[in-house]
C-alpha cells in the first residue's frame, strides 16, 4: 500500500509539471468550425492587446503619371498607402494586404497597431487585385500572375520609401503579407534578392495560398455549390436571408448594423456551415467583381463592358456589376488572364500559367532562404488536400501552424501576434 | 427661431440647386461608331422577369449619382476638415460628453416615434432615459441610464411611417445627409420639423441656441459615421450603398 502510495506520489511529481506548464498557455480558439473562425470576428478575449490609436499618416504614390484614367474612376487620385512611424530609430515592416483589401482595411489597421506596439515602423500596402491598385499601380492591369505583381509591389515599395524617407530613420527593413499578400511576400522577397534594394531582414508568410490557382477555385466553388440552384438563383437565396435576418431581427427586438449584432444573432440562431461557406465566397466573388471591371475599364473593355464606351461619372454601373458578379475568377483565368499573357509571350500555356502561380514553384528557393518563415492554420479551409503538409515539409521548424483559425480568422490571437513579434525579432519558435 | 430656419432653408435650395447644375442625367454609357459589345453580357446572363428585392427602384439614378459626387466633393473639402479641427481641438472625453449631450435632446424624436408606433414600453424607457440623463447626467452630458441597462430604443418618422406599411419609394441620395429614400426623407423632414417647432431646441427658444446646436450635432453625427466616401474601394460603391441602405432600413422597421 505504502510502495503504491509512492510511486503515485511520484507520477505526480513527474506528470505534474508538465500538466501546470501545458495550462500555462495552451492555444485555445473559440471557433473549431474552420468556417465560422474565418467569418466571425475574435472575441476581444482572444485578442492581442494593442494601442488604441497609433500615429498614422496617409500618402499618396503617382506611379504612372503619364497613365490616362477613364472618367468612370472620377475620384482616384493615386495610390493611397500609409505609414505608422515611430519616433528614432526602427526597423521597418511592409505589409501586404490580402485578396481586395486596402492599406487601411481592419485587419491591416490591427497589424499595424500591433506592429508598432512591437517597435517597428510600417509601411501597408493595398492589395494588387485591389481596384486602386489595378488602376494606378499594376503594369500589366491583369492581376494574378506572382511574378508581374511582384514587380508591381516592389516598385511601389521603392516609391514609398522615397516618399517617407525624410521622416523615419529605418535600421533593417521586413515584409509580410497575409492569404494572397502571403504568397506575394514571398515571390517580392525573391525579387528582392536579384535587385538587393532593402535586403530584408525577415520575411513572414502568414496564411498564404500554396497555390493560387487552387485556392481561387475552392473560393469560387463555395460560391456555386452553397446557394441552392447556383449563381443563377444568387437574388431569390438574398431574398431569404434578407428574410432569416428579418426573423432574427425580431425575435431579438433590435437590429444593429455591427459585428457585436452579428455575433449575438449567430450565437442564437447558429448559422449553417453551408452559409458561411457562401458567406465567404460572396465576399470573394464581389472583390473580383470590381477587379474585373477595374482591370477591363483601364484595358478599353469588351470582357464584361462593351468596348470603346465612354462612361461617365454618372454612368449607371449596375448591369455591370451584376454581369461580374456572374463572372467566376475561373472564367477571368481563362478568359483574360491566360489570352493576356499568352500574347505577351506565345510560348506561354495555361497549364505553365497555373503552375507558375504557386509557392512550389519556387520551391528550391524558400528552402535556400533561411529568413522566410510561415504562420498557418491546420484549418484553414483556402488549402487544398495535402497542402498543409507540403508547406510543413516545406519549412520545417520555420513554420508555426496552428491547429484551428480557419482563413486567417486567427492573426489577432495573442498567441499568433507573440509568435509574428517573436519572429521579426529574430527568435523563432 | 425664425431666422435662422430661414438661413436653414435657403442653405438647403442653395445646396439642391448646385447640385441639379452638376448632375448629368445621362446614365448610359456613350456608345460610337467603334463600339463593340462584350463577351459577357447581361441580357444573356439574367432574365428579364426575374424580380427581386436585390433591385433597388431608383428612377432619378442619374440626379442621385450626381448628389452622390456631390458629397463626396462635399465631404472631402468640407465637412471632413471641420470634424478634424473639431477632433483636433476637442479632448476625446469632451467629444463624448457633447455626443451624449446630442443624443439627450434627439430622444424627443425616439419617444415621438415610439408613442406613434403604439410601442409604450420602450417610449416609457425613453422617457425615462431622457429624465434620468437629463438630471443626474447632467443635461444630457453622461449617460447613467445606459449603464442601468436602459438601452436606446431608437426610432425616427420614417420607420414610423414603414412600421404603418408606407413602401419606401424611389431611392434617393439627399445632399450632405446621404442615403434615404422618398419615405424616409418625408420622414426626416416631418423628425425636423417636430424637433425644431416643439423638441428641446423650441423650449429653449433662443436663435443661437438652435444655430449652434444644428452646427454641433451635425459635426458630432459626421464624427460618429466611419463611412468616407469611396473607401470601400469598389467601383459598385453607389450599388452597395443603395443596397444595404434599403436592407438596413427594412430590418429596422420590422423590429
Amino acid at each position: 500500500m505504502r510502495h503504491w502510495l509512492t510511486s503515485l506520489a511520484l507520477i505526480l511529481m513527474i506528470v505534474l509539471p508538465t500538466i501546470s506548464q501545458a495550462v500555462d498557455k495552451p492555444y485555445f480558439y473559440p471557433y473549431i468550425n474552420p468556417f465560422e473562425a474565418t467569418v466571425m470576428e475574435l472575441p476581444p478575449y482572444y485578442e492581442a492587446d494593442m494601442p488604441k490609436k497609433v500615429p498614422t499618416k496617409i500618402f499618396s504614390l503617382e506611379v504612372f503619371p503619364e497613365r490616362k484614367i477613364p472618367e468612370v474612376f472620377w475620384y482616384e487620385d493615386g495610390l493611397d498607402c500609409s505609414l505608422v512611424a515611430q519616433k528614432g530609430k526602427a526597423p521597418l515592416i511592409f505589409i501586404i494586404a490580402g485578396t481586395g483589401a486596402r492599406f487601411n482595411s481592419p485587419k491591416m489597421v490591427k497589424m499595424q497597431k500591433k506592429l508598432y506596439q512591437a517597435g517597428y515602423h510600417v509601411i501597408s500596402i493595398t492589395s494588387p487585385t485591389h481596384m486602386h491598385f489595378v488602376i494606378n499601380a499594376s503594369s500589366t492591369m491583369t492581376p494574378g500572375n506572382l511574378y508581374e505583381d511582384a514587380k508591381d509591389l516592389y516598385r511601389v515599395m521603392q516609391l514609398a520609401m522615397e516618399e517617407v524617407k525624410n521622416a523615419i530613420d529605418v535600421s533593417s527593413y521586413n515584409l509580410t503579407g497575409y492569404s494572397l499578400g502571403g504568397i506575394q511576400a514571398a515571390f517580392v522577397s525573391m525579387l528582392d534578392d536579384e535587385e538587393k534594394v532593402f535586403n530584408f531582414e525577415h520575411v513572414l508568410l502568414i496564411n498564404p495560398p500554396v497555390s493560387l490557382y487552387n485556392s481561387m477555385t475552392i473560393l469560387d466553388q463555395m460560391l456555386e455549390e452553397n446557394i441552392p440552384g447556383g449563381i443563377d438563383n444568387i437574388e431569390s437565396w438574398m431574398d431569404s436571408v434578407t428574410g432569416k435576418l428579418a426573423e432574427a431581427t425580431k425575435s431579438m427586438g433590435y437590429f444593429e448594423m455591427s459585428a457585436d449584432y452579428i455575433y449575438k444573432a449567430s450565437k442564437r440562431f447558429p448559422p449553417r456551415e453551408d452559409f458561411l461557406a457562401s458567406l465567404i465566397g460572396i465576399s470573394f466573388r464581389l472583390s473580383s467583381t470590381d477587379m474585373i471591371f477595374a482591370s477591363d475599364m483601364m484595358k478599353g473593355g469588351g470582357y464584361i463592358t462593351p468596348r470603346n464606351v465612354k462612361m461617365s461619372n454618372s454612368t449607371s454601373l449596375s448591369l455591370f456589376e451584376t454581369v461580374g458578379f456572374r463572372t467566376s475568377f475561373g472564367n477571368y483565368f481563362d478568359e483574360q488572364f491566360v489570352p493576356f499573357f499568352m500574347m505577351k509571350d506565345p510560348s506561354m500555356t495555361r497549364e505553365k500559367l497555373i503552375e507558375q502561380s504557386s509557392l512550389r514553384h519556387i520551391e528550391s528557393y524558400l528552402n535556400r532562404a533561411q529568413k522566410i518563415g510561415l504562420l498557418h492554420n491546420e484549418d484553414d479551409i483556402i488549402l487544398g488536400p495535402g497542402e498543409i503538409e507540403y508547406l510543413k515539409g516545406l519549412f520545417g521548424s520555420r513554420a508555426k501552424i496552428f491547429p484551428t483559425g480557419g482563413h486567417c480568422g486567427n492573426m489577432g490571437h495573442k498567441d499568433a501576434v507573440d509568435f509574428i513579434v517573436n519572429f521579426f525579432a529574430g527568435q523563432e519558435g | 427661431m425664425r431666422r435662422s430656419n430661414t438661413f436653414k432653408n435657403s442653405v438647403f435650395l442653395l445646396l439642391m440647386l448646385s447640385v441639379l447644375f452638376m448632375g448629368g442625367c445621362a446614365t448610359k454609357p456613350i456608345t460610337g461608331p467603334k463600339t463593340e459589345p462584350a463577351m459577357h453580357q447581361n441580357s444573356e446572363l439574367v432574365s428579364k422577369d426575374t424580380d427581386s428585392g436585390v433591385k433597388i427602384y431608383d428612377p432619378l439614378e442619374g440626379f442621385n449619382r450626381g448628389v452622390y459626387r456631390f458629397n463626396y466633393y462635399f465631404d472631402k473639402y468640407l465637412y471632413l476638415p471641420i470634424v478634424q479641427v473639431y477632433q483636433f481641438i476637442m479632448p476625446d472625453y469632451a467629444e463624448d460628453r457633447v455626443s451624449n449631450f446630442v443624443d439627450n435632446l434627439f430622444e424627443f424624436n425616439n419617444f415621438t416615434n415610439n408613442l406613434l408606433q403604439l410601442k409604450f414600453k420602450a417610449a416609457g424607457i425613453t422617457l425615462a432615459r431622457f429624465a434620468i440623463n437629463t438630471t443626474v447626467g447632467v443635461a444630457g452630458l453622461w449617460d447613467p441610464a445606459t449603464t442601468w441597462s436602459m438601452h436606446q430604443k431608437p426610432e425616427d418618422f420614417g420607420q414610423t411611417l414603414g412600421h404603418y406599411g408606407v413602401g419606401g419609394g424611389p431611392y434617393l441620395v439627399l445632399p450632405i445627409l446621404g442615403p434615404s429614400n422618398l419615405r424616409d426623407t418625408t420622414g426626416f423632414i416631418g423628425d425636423t420639423l417636430a424637433f425644431n417647432n416643439f423638441g428641446p431646441v423650441a423650449w429653449v427658444d433662443d436663435d443661437g441656441f438652435t444655430l449652434g446646436f444644428t452646427v454641433i450635432s451635425a459635426i458630432d453625427k459626421r464624427k460618429r459615421i466611419p463611412f468616407r466616401y469611396y473607401g470601400t474601394g469598389s467601383p459598385f460603391e453607389y450599388e452597395r450603398i443603395r443596397l444595404l441602405y434599403t436592407k438596413k432600413r427594412e430590418l429596422l422597421i420590422i423590429d
